[in-house]
């Protein structure tokens, strides 16, 4: 009796029970991933590694190194959102009649959860903040962001929100309620087990690292532009990556407060989203979908500003409707506050209601269907260069419309009434997030990976992984669409109409294509490494690009220019090139820079074991990691010794390495 | 024309040989950029008390057989603390027109004030919530009262964030002075503070105010 009630004090709710070592997938996954972690520690240990990591990468401010860190974050957790997704495509494919699948209900219903709150929160959000990180500064000719030591914290508290999902892998289990953790399923008398909270606890954590990382990307925009760079002037990039993170800093806090709800109706049995006691759990879908709307345009948008910049500097020409284009994001930010409740039409608030959320979602059909011609346009009689960027944007332009036309279809309430939770829905937002956010990543990837390492990609690996993304993409969501529209719903486990099984198979040969993808986009990644030489971008413009990333080295050094740029046109970078104009060789300063700080790395740690320590209700550590993070966070307060100047010799021995190299190379 | 005119303000710009690279001393130190960003981030808090404001709307009557709110509100209790809490709005101004006059003594006075002023807020809270669950009015009773306690308690939590502001504010105006990064954070704090008063406000009519007359 009393060891019992020790153990409960020391170990909350964790036991030997909450380990699923009775499950052989979940073993073998962690036999792998044990290894993979146990081989990358050997290494770093073997080469003496640690220190450089330390002082080059996990306590660095500089926006570049912050930006490629996002998206190394990001593409790992790809790798595991879509082992998830091939997971669901199998066992919909086998569960037929009297086959059971290999997945109980219990693991099928937390792999379509996990799969979703990666794919959304570990994968987009951390690609999308990576871009922007690494190039909106360069954009806007700036030697950091605003608040560099708030931007490493924004990044390490979104790895630790990844961490806690990872960890509930093989600690206990996660949430079963779908991706945005639906009430009634995820109330605590319905799922009383760990799931919702690690979900709850990690999406917190992250979800902060968002809203701070958006206010300092605001700041950056508004107050960082170079000399001479109005609004107007700005790159169509820069102004998506403003639109979207405005959006973000607008939409976040519904989450939180949500989540906060959830919690407080799952820790101290309040009755926010129950189903008794004055309850409403309509409200929680109202204020999850007021964040998760926009959240699809915090997404696309910047997506859509990688689109602009690459089709205008592969067809050699100025954007077509550049202003058009700005207002059209503009208007996408405001209208896409006002269309949240399409997501339940059948929840019955009525006619009215439900027309004017249906029609306010057609109208962003109009600002986005600019774009789409604004793009064509660019690309009429200009001089097309079918590299790997801009194959990815026509692959873009003729999935996405499809996405979208579907969308507007299942905008009309009463199609929608129909429509509600089939696999249609399921194909449509896969259609507009593959289609739109994933293709514009490996664009914008292709596009600025040499501005960021300093060699292109290999193309013939690019290759084979642009088509099978793109041909995996139609073949695995085709189908779907099909028996979607046949009334097939989606979260399903196991099918009884064996007519529908064809659709299934095709369905997870087409996931087995896109695999092609995706692993040859890792292979990609080592090939070009080990022929970085023959692939080196020597300019710092192997694209002959239009705008100021492309007026430094490759990489960029710390400080990205010795010189603030000063803008006269829209793009800057064209703009200097045709008046041959040279950068300055002479004359160098010393530069004042911020300093690295190890505050966030140490804060995300604490919010790891934060969150760990309240979903396993071990209240001493929770105390203590609390208690820690706010000593850690006031301690950083009291150190005023934040800047530094790298001194002029430093910066003349980069630059003149640089005109040695612009000179070799012409 | 219009293009005519455009042309000849390009050759005059190119006669001019305009500056492309600063190469200057004059950009290296831009103005901070922390007030606008933490008014940005005041803002998202503001909408984190909107959804908080919103649940209380939909849920302000679902008092599931239990206490309504007519019958639990103290209201002379809440004027008094709202009293409390905009005086100590004004404590805070005065420190900061002492921070023009760049007296350290007394800003720090004037904070200290501000901070007792807002231990009595939240004591005065914590007396209210205590008396509320004694009576048997808990945060689970009904969805009317935990959308209470969580809007108000918000507030209170930010409003004791606050005062562990100025504590630390207080220890290093002592040890630096009122240097410019000092002086920016008394403004960014000045904020804070003026917000939190602004929001309690709408807490006093929209829950409080509005709450008796239903």
């Amino acid at each position: 009796m009393f060891d019992q009630s020790l153990s409960k004090t020391i170990f909350g709710r964790l036991t030997w029970e909450s380990f699923p070592i009775h499950e052989p997938i979940l073993i073998g996954t962690f036999a792998v991933v044990a290894l993979l972690g146990l081989g990358i520690v050997g290494a770093v240990t073997k080469f003496k590694l640690w220190g450089w990591l330390w002082r080059e990468w996990l306590t660095t401010v500089d926006h570049k190194k912050i930006g490629i860190m996002y998206m190394i974050l990001g593409i790992v957790m790809l790798l595991r959102g879509f082992a998830d997704a091939l997971m669901m495509r199998l066992q919909q494919a086998m569960a037929f009649g009297g086959a059971e699948g290999y997945l109980n209900a219990h693991h099928y219903d937390q792999i379509f959860t996990a799969h979703g709150t990666i794919m959304i929160f570990f994968v987009a959000i951390p690609l999308i903040a990576g871009v922007i990180n690494f190039v909106m500064p360069l954009q806007i000719g700036a030697r950091d962001v605003a608040f560099p030591y708030l931007n490493s914290l924004a990044f390490w508290l979104t790895v630790a929100g990844a961490v806690l999902v990872m960890i509930s892998l093989f600690v206990g289990e996660f949430s079963t309620a779908g991706w945005l953790n639906y009430v009634p399923v995820a109330n605590l008398q319905n799922s009383p087990g760990t799931g919702p909270d690690y979900y709850l606890w990690a999406l917190q954590i992250a979800g902060v690292g968002t809203t701070l990382s958006a206010i300092n990307l605001v700041t950056t925009v508004i107050k960082m532009r170079a000399p001479g760079m109005t609004m107007m002037k700005m790159p169509v990039f820069t102004w998506t990556a403003l639109c979207s993170q405005v959006l973000a800093i607008a939409i976040f806090p519904a989450l939180t407060g949500a989540f906060a709800m959830l919690m407080l109706d799952r820790y101290l049995g309040m009755n926010f989203f129950t189903n008794d006691l004055g309850g409403n759990p309509m409200m929680y879908w109202n204020l999850v979908w007021i964040w998760g709307h926009p959240e699809v345009y915090v997404l696309v948008l910047p997506v859509f500003g990688i689109y602009s910049e690459i089709t205008s500097t592969f067809s050699g020409k100025r954007l077509f409707g550049y202003s058009s284009m700005v207002y059209a994001t503009v208007v996408i930010t405001i209208l896409s506050y006002l269309v949240w409740l399409h997501h339940f039409f059948t929840m019955g608030s009525g006619a009215s209601v439900n027309s004017f959320f249906g029609i306010a979602t057609m109208v962003i059909a109009i600002p986005t269907g600019a774009k789409i011609f604004n793009w064509l346009f660019t690309m009429y009689r200009g001089s097309i260069r079918f590299e790997l960027p801009m194959m990815w944007v026509v692959a873009f332009m003729i999935t996405f419309v499809v996405g979208g036309m579907t969308g507007v279809l299942l905008a009309v309430p009463p199609a929608d009434f129909v429509l509600h939770n089939s696999l249609f829905l399921v194909a449509h937002f896969h259609n507009v997030i593959i289609g739109g956010v994933v293709f514009g990543l490996f664009a914008g990837m292709y596009y600025w990976f040499p501005k960021a390492f300093g060699f292109r990609l290999d193309p013939f690996w690019g290759k084979v992984s642009f088509w099978g993304w793109v041909i995996g993409y139609w073949v695995a969501w085709t189908p779907i669409y099909i028996v979607g529209l046949m009334g097939t719903t989606r979260r399903v486990r196991h099918f009884d109409d064996p007519s529908l099984q064809i659709w299934f198979i095709i369905a997870g040969i087409g996931a087995l294509i896109i695999l092609v993808g995706i692993l040859a986009f890792v292979i990609q990644i080592a090939v070009s490494i080990i022929n970085r030489d023959k692939l080196r971008d020597t300019t710092g413009d192997p694209w002959d690009g239009r705008t100021l990333e492309w007026s430094t080295s490759s990489p960029p050094p710390p400080y990205n220019f010795a010189f603030t740029p000063v803008v006269h046109e829209l793009d800057a970078w064209y703009d200097m090139k045709q008046r041959g104009i040279a950068r300055p060789a002479s004359g160098f300063r010393k530069i004042h820079m911020p300093r690295n700080t190890g505050t966030g790395v140490v804060l995300g740690g604490l919010a790891i074991v934060l969150g760990f320590a309240m979903v396993w209700y071990i209240w001493w550590l929770a105390a203590l990691a609390f208690a820690g993070v706010f000593a850690v966070a006031i301690g950083h307060s009291f150190n005023y010794d934040r800047d530094y100047y790298i001194p002029v010799d430093e910066v003349k021995r980069e630059e003149q390495a640089r005109t040695r190299l612009l000179a070799a190379g012409a | 024309m219009a293009t005519k005119a455009k042309t000849r303000a390009k050759a005059a710009q190119a006669s001019e040989a305009p500056l492309f690279y600063e190469t200057g001393d004059h950009a290296a130190h831009p103005a901070s950029p922390t007030l606008l960003g933490f008014w940005i981030y005041l803002m998202s808090d503001a909408l984190l008390f909107a959804s908080i404001f919103a649940t209380f709307g939909v849920l302000g009557t679902s008092y599931a057989g239990g206490p309504t709110a007519r019958e639990i509100f103290d209201l002379p209790l809440v004027a008094l603390n709202t009293a409390i809490l905009l005086v100590s709005s004004i404590t805070y101004g005065f420190a900061m027109l002492a921070m023009e006059r760049g007296a350290i003594r007394t800003v720090q006075a004037w904070l200290a004030l501000t901070a007792l002023l807002g231990m009595s807020f939240v004591g005065v809270e914590l007396y209210e919530f205590g008396h509320l669950i004694a009576e048997g009015a808990t945060p689970q009773r009904s969805g009317f009262l935990s959308a209470f306690f969580t809007l108000v308690g918000t507030h209170g939590a930010h409003v004791s964030f606050g005062i562990i502001w100025i504590g630390v504010m207080l220890v290093q105006v002592q040890k630096r002075g009122l240097i410019a990064e000092n002086r920016r954070r008394l403004l960014c704090l000045s904020m804070f503070w003026h917000f939190l008063d602004v929001v309690w406000i709408g807490v006093f009519t929209y829950v409080y105010l509005l709450g008796m007359m239903r």
